[in-house]
């Protein structure tokens, strides 16, 4: 990419470029990454020199200062040529955005969102942890403190890519004697932790993200912690931004998916010209599905974008939106495995062959994979209790 | 007697948040922010069913809210306001 420093990205430049790197790239090594379980370099590097770690960091910081709706695209693109790259990358946007919207107000993070910008450094994430079952408002580990300074060990089930990561942002309690709910958010520094594995990462799919499990032990400065509290920061930022971006990583592996099908139906059309293939008509049910679910995306990653820049941040808390953000998961996840199953239908044997170039062997086990994380029934829960109150279109 | 004039509401609120709230609301004062002491937006539904069923009381929409949940003193005004 040319004058990343440049204040004035032109996107849609941008985006080609992220298609040329995701053909060149991700696409190359994204059956060796799942064959091997391995954390994609490659795509990793590339991603770096192309400045896109700071794509969301403002251009005040020296960043290319994207917006949600872009970087959603951003995530649709790399998605479209290896699940696990775009899922890393779509992590780390998190909580690259839980600092942009979050930490501003701290001389410490503003440094570090220069720093970001010119070491293209990748932050993982340590929210979940062993005996809070997935609950992610509630904390065991505790932050304790002398003068300046914390030390924090937490027990994590899962920390994806942790091993590659140069930062981890680590949710806590604030002190030993601070309620479960009462946390706050710190990013450890790689050279002041050490992570011992606690578990493999040997799954169906999504296999490159790396996301064994590790017992962490870090230390550093308390000007580490974010500002703002945790609560708010996964209201305002965490929960809503997640699902924007693995919805739009998601409808990448669908788009591949829904292409891979298309490529079989000329094929096959090919062969009786003059005549439409039966596996036709699936394709056009398919890209309808594709469809929805990308509208879908693109209207909620609007609607949060306007809230974001809004006079009144706090409709981010009310349920209306959780809500809202909670259906785009939901659904998202469900059509992506629809839409490839539907694709595997039309590519018949080839698409189920490992040995194809038809083969959607990894879209499909990348598929199951979306459901799951963050379980959806987790999150169909939530949705029951707040629907027991809310009420769409109040007057 | 009427419920505007019930000594127990106060006590009644606080037990109801502590038991349904999942937050500690034995010491709190009645106009301290509940949020900050570690309530959560999504206990509140909790809470508010509780208050419902104890006070036979139903909150309207419009009550239904973060202004109504912010302090005990504004969620017993509340409930004066609904039974009134």
């Amino acid at each position: 990419m040319t004058a990343q420093l440049n204040p004035k990205v032109d996107f849609d430049e941008l985006l080609q470029e992220v298609h040329a790197i995701g053909k060149n790239v991700l696409r190359v090594h994204a059956a060796e990454v799942d064959k091997d379980a391995r954390f994609p370099i490659e795509s990793i590097t590339a991603m770096r020199e192309a400045k896109l770690l700071s794509a969301y960091v403002p251009q005040a910081f020296g960043g290319m200062g994207l917006s949600i709706v872009e970087i959603s695209k951003i995530c649709e693109a790399l998605g479209q040529y290896c699940g696990s790259s775009a899922m890393i990358y779509a992590m780390h946007k998190i909580q690259v955005a839980c600092l942009v919207h979050h930490a501003q107000d701290s001389e410490y993070f503003r440094n570090y969102l220069h720093q970001l910008v010119t070491e293209q450094r990748l932050i993982a994430s340590a929210t979940t942890e062993i005996g809070t079952g997935g609950d992610l408002r509630s904390s065991v580990c505790a932050m304790e403190t002398e003068g300046n300074k914390f030390t924090l060990t937490k027990q994590a089930p899962v920390i994806s890519y942790g091993e590659a990561a140069d930062d981890i942002l680590v949710t806590c309690r604030q002190s030993p004697t601070a309620a479960a709910n009462e946390q706050v958010s710190v990013m450890v520094r790689k050279g002041e932790y050490t992570t011992v594995p606690l578990s493999n990462w040997d799954t169906m799919g999504f296999r490159g993200t790396c996301s064994s499990g590790f017992a962490l032990t870090s230390s550093g400065d308390v000007e580490q912690i974010l500002p703002q509290p945790f609560n708010e920061i996964l209201g305002h930022t965490m929960h809503p931004y997640s699902h924007l971006v693995w919805g739009s990583l998601w409808s990448g592996i669908a788009a591949d998916a829904v292409n891979q099908a298309r490529a079989f139906v000329r094929v096959e059309a090919r062969k009786t010209p003059g005549e439409t293939p039966i596996s036709a008509i699936r394709l056009a049910e398919v890209a309808q599905v594709l469809q929805e679910m990308r509208q879908n995306i693109a209207s909620l990653a609007r609607e949060y974008e306007e809230l974001l820049s809004s006079d009144r941040p706090e409709a981010l808390e009310e349920f209306g939106f959780s809500i809202r953000t909670n259906n785009l998961k939901l659904s998202c996840s469900q059509q992506l495995v629809d839409i490839v199953s539907r694709a595997m239908l039309i590519c018949g044997i080839s698409g189920y062959r490992n040995d194809s170039k038809f083969s959607l062997a990894r879209h499909l086990r990348d598929a199951y994979g979306a459901a799951l994380m963050v379980n959806n029934d987790r999150i169909l829960k939530l949705n029951a209790t707040m629907l027991m109150i809310h009420k769409e279109a109040q007057p | 007697m009427t419920l505007t004039d019930n000594p127990t509401l106060v006590p009644d609120i606080r037990e109801i948040l502590t038991q349904h709230g999942r937050m500690a609301a034995e010491g709190l004062g009645e106009t301290e922010d509940l949020y900050g002491a570690g309530l959560t937006s999504l206990a509140t539904v909790a809470v508010m069913l509780a208050l419902e069923d104890k006070f036979n009381v139903e909150f309207p929409d419009n009550m239904v809210g973060r202004r109504t949940f912010k302090s005990i003193e504004s969620i017993a005004e509340a409930i004066k306001q609904l039974s009134a």
